[in-house]
């Protein structure tokens, strides 16, 4: 047999096209620093273009079981490549504004994602950890990636800290299931745990570390800790894609392993999840009142949307999971949105929002579309989102998750409006200054363009989200 | 014999291991990790595994630890010795600690049931560095391909955080 044969090569295609173009990128250098985002752009479509044409070959198994060519990692790809792409483009005239737009940047940005490529289509405990890492550490290097600033620095060392020791958790939790199957591969351990009972203790064993370190991950409460100072400190392009992209990657393998090898412990691991997605209900929704910077709010209120998300896990029923990947997508397109206007913000402040609507009515009209999508307000996306899960937990007959769920709805429309209210107070002398490049009003709009349209109409995501379940 | 052989290399780095992170002088820990890094090395050749066996030295008994021993001495010792070793969090390692041991305990009592049933096989005496390589470049090569990514990763992070500001500006 080969080495590496050619449905090995087309299993990771796009992952292998985003991971050389970083390495090309690496060895750019260009005035002026435009050419980097364009760059990555092309990569990018090259990588979307890949990702299409897996969908012709759903099922193709990579490298002897290592990865799996499916609906599912397509429809998570897509996600994670859409963020990236924003993430790149919002970033020029922000690294610009610091004077640190360096290549380096912008290869991270595609290491990562490919790293998630690996995390969400792996079906080996390995490879998926690799991609894991991958995306870990691409991550605390853009974190600190501006130097100078010391908030950057400690927001940098602070999640690694953290996120190594969460790494370490989830490579026990992989440890003692190997010890337990004698395999890395999802289905020989689907098959050799096939005559254990549901509540094994020794499953939980596995199940535990797994959980937490991968809650860790999507920034669920409470392994929330690091969220609001790693997305605070970091550059707001970052954060806008650590934000998305990175809970994106940690939710689709948290799927893959529990709907995968792990669903028929479900009694196990029902209540952690459970425990979870009420504690970052709370903490997320209740902490972000308070907060009188806008990236401190979102970075709670995306602590809050880890909560929604996992009610769809607590559902557990089709309509749940299938609401789990609609709520994900439409959750990428408003918190990129906002953190990338905030990108284009000199100051960050929730007051420094006061008179936006007057000084800066584009920006600030974007915003306010992901901020009532982010509330989960008609007619945008945030409501389908958020009322499928609603709807997936009732039919679940979860009744108690839903109206807990709802009530913080309620919660969350205060400090939201709260900045929609600022906007709308006429403006002071030293209003806040916005800088928006083409590419950047092209980005941000197409998200408030299908924030809004999906809206109106939703039936398109579902359609999808239902085939990447099948 | 076999059985004897374990308990002595296991001795040998459980010892290491303890000293590692109790010793004071930085110098001593390296040589302590040394130490318990020569047991596994032991362990591992008693699983018949001699490739393993040679790497172990080779790579980490001699080029990682000399590294380390390098760095340590670079560094000023009299004020690492000083510092205070543990964080006040050492209680709930400690529990942490704990509970893992009494977890394995109880399983290594009551669950062996559900433990695979057969003890580990015995690699195979002679195609040893064929397996190793089977299992790299073929049934794992993929995550084996995917951690020059990642190391690469590690390196451009590193440079980038250690470098000066104008360094790079030129």
């Amino acid at each position: 047999m080969p080495f590496m044969a050619v449905n090995d090569f087309f299993s990771i295609l796009p992952a292998a096209v985003i991971a050389l173009f970083g390495c090309a990128l690496l060895l750019m250098r260009f005035e002026g620093g435009r050419v980097y985002p364009m760059f990555v752009v092309v990569g990018e479509v090259l990588a979307g273009v890949g990702l299409w044409r897996q969908a012709d070959y759903v099922g193709l198994v990579g490298f002897q079981g290592s990865i799996l060519v499916d609906r599912f990692g397509i429809f998570f790809n897509s996600v994670c490549l859409a963020a990236a792409v924003m993430a790149a483009i919002g970033a020029y005239r922000y690294l610009k504004g610091k004077d640190e737009d360096h290549p380096e940047f912008y290869a991270l940005i595609l290491f990562a994602q490919s790293g998630m490529y690996l995390m969400v289509s792996g079906t080996e405990l390995m490879t998926v950890f690799i991609g894991l890492e991958i995306t870990a550490i691409s991550f605390y290097a853009l974190t600190g990636f501006l130097r100078v600033e010391a908030r950057s620095n400690e927001a940098a060392l602070k999640y690694l800290l953290l996120g190594a020791f969460s790494s370490a958790l989830l490579l026990y939790g992989f440890s003692v299931l190997y010890g337990l199957t004698g395999s890395t591969r999802y289905l020989t351990i689907t098959s050799m745990l096939a005559n254990r009972l549901p509540n094994d203790p020794l499953i939980l064993l596995a199940i535990v570390p797994i959980v937490l370190g991968l809650l860790f991950k999507v920034a669920a409460a409470p392994l929330h800790m690091w969220a609001p100072d790693a997305y605070e400190g970091a550059p707001t392009p970052v954060t806008a894609y650590l934000a998305t992209a990175s809970k994106v990657a940690a939710f689709g393998l948290l799927m893959r392993l529990l709907l995968g090898p792990l669903h028929e412990f479900r009694p196990s691991w029902e209540a952690i999840v459970g425990v979870a997605a009420i504690a970052s209900l709370t903490i997320g929704n209740v902490a972000a009142i308070t907060q009188s910077s806008a990236r401190r709010m979102l970075a709670y209120s995306s602590v809050g949307h880890a909560g929604y998300i996992l009610l769809g896990l607590v559902a557990g029923n089709q309509a749940g999971i299938e609401a789990m990947l609609v709520y994900l997508l439409v959750y990428t397109l408003m918190t990129t949105g906002a953190f990338l206007v905030l990108a284009a913000m000199e100051r960050e402040g929730v007051d420094d929002f006061r008179g936006m609507l007057y000084t800066h009515p584009g920006a600030a009209m974007l915003m306010i579309v992901f901020l009532v999508s982010l509330a989960g307000l008609p007619p945008t996306a945030g409501f389908m989102a958020k009322y499928t899960i609603f709807l997936a937990l009732i039919e679940a007959r979860q009744h108690w998750y839903a109206i807990v769920g709802a009530l913080y709805v309620a919660v969350s429309l205060y400090y939201y409006f709260r900045m929609v209210r600022e906007m709308t107070r006429t403006p002071e002398d030293g209003a806040v200054g916005v800088e928006m490049s083409t590419g950047w009003r092209a980005a941000v709009g197409t998200a408030a363009i299908l924030t809004l349209g999906l809206g109106l109409n939703p039936e398109p995501v579902f359609a999808w989200a239902r085939s990447a379940l099948k | 014999m076999d059985d004897a052989l374990f308990y002595i290399f296991a001795a040998i780095t459980l010892t290491g291991a303890v000293l590692t992170i109790t010793r004071r002088n930085p110098v001593h820990c390296a040589l302590a990790l040394i130490f318990s890094l020569l047991g596994v090395a032991g362990l591992f050749l008693l699983q018949a595994a001699e490739f393993l066996f040679a790497a172990q030295i080779l790579l980490y008994v001699g080029g990682v630890m000399v590294l380390f021993l390098f760095t340590i001495m670079l560094l000023h010792l009299e004020d690492a010795v000083k510092l205070r070793r543990y964080s006040r969090q050492w209680p709930v390692a400690v529990a942490a600690l704990g509970a893992v041991l009494l977890e394995l305990c109880v399983f290594i009592q009551t669950g062996v049931a559900g433990l695979p049933p057969r003890p580990a096989e015995r690699m195979n005496l002679t195609g040893n560095t064929e397996r190793i390589g089977d299992a790299l470049f073929r049934q794992f090569s993929l995550p084996f391909e995917a951690a020059s990514l990642l190391l690469l990763v590690a390196i451009v992070g590193a440079v980038w955080t250690a470098k000066k500001k104008d360094e790079v500006a030129e």
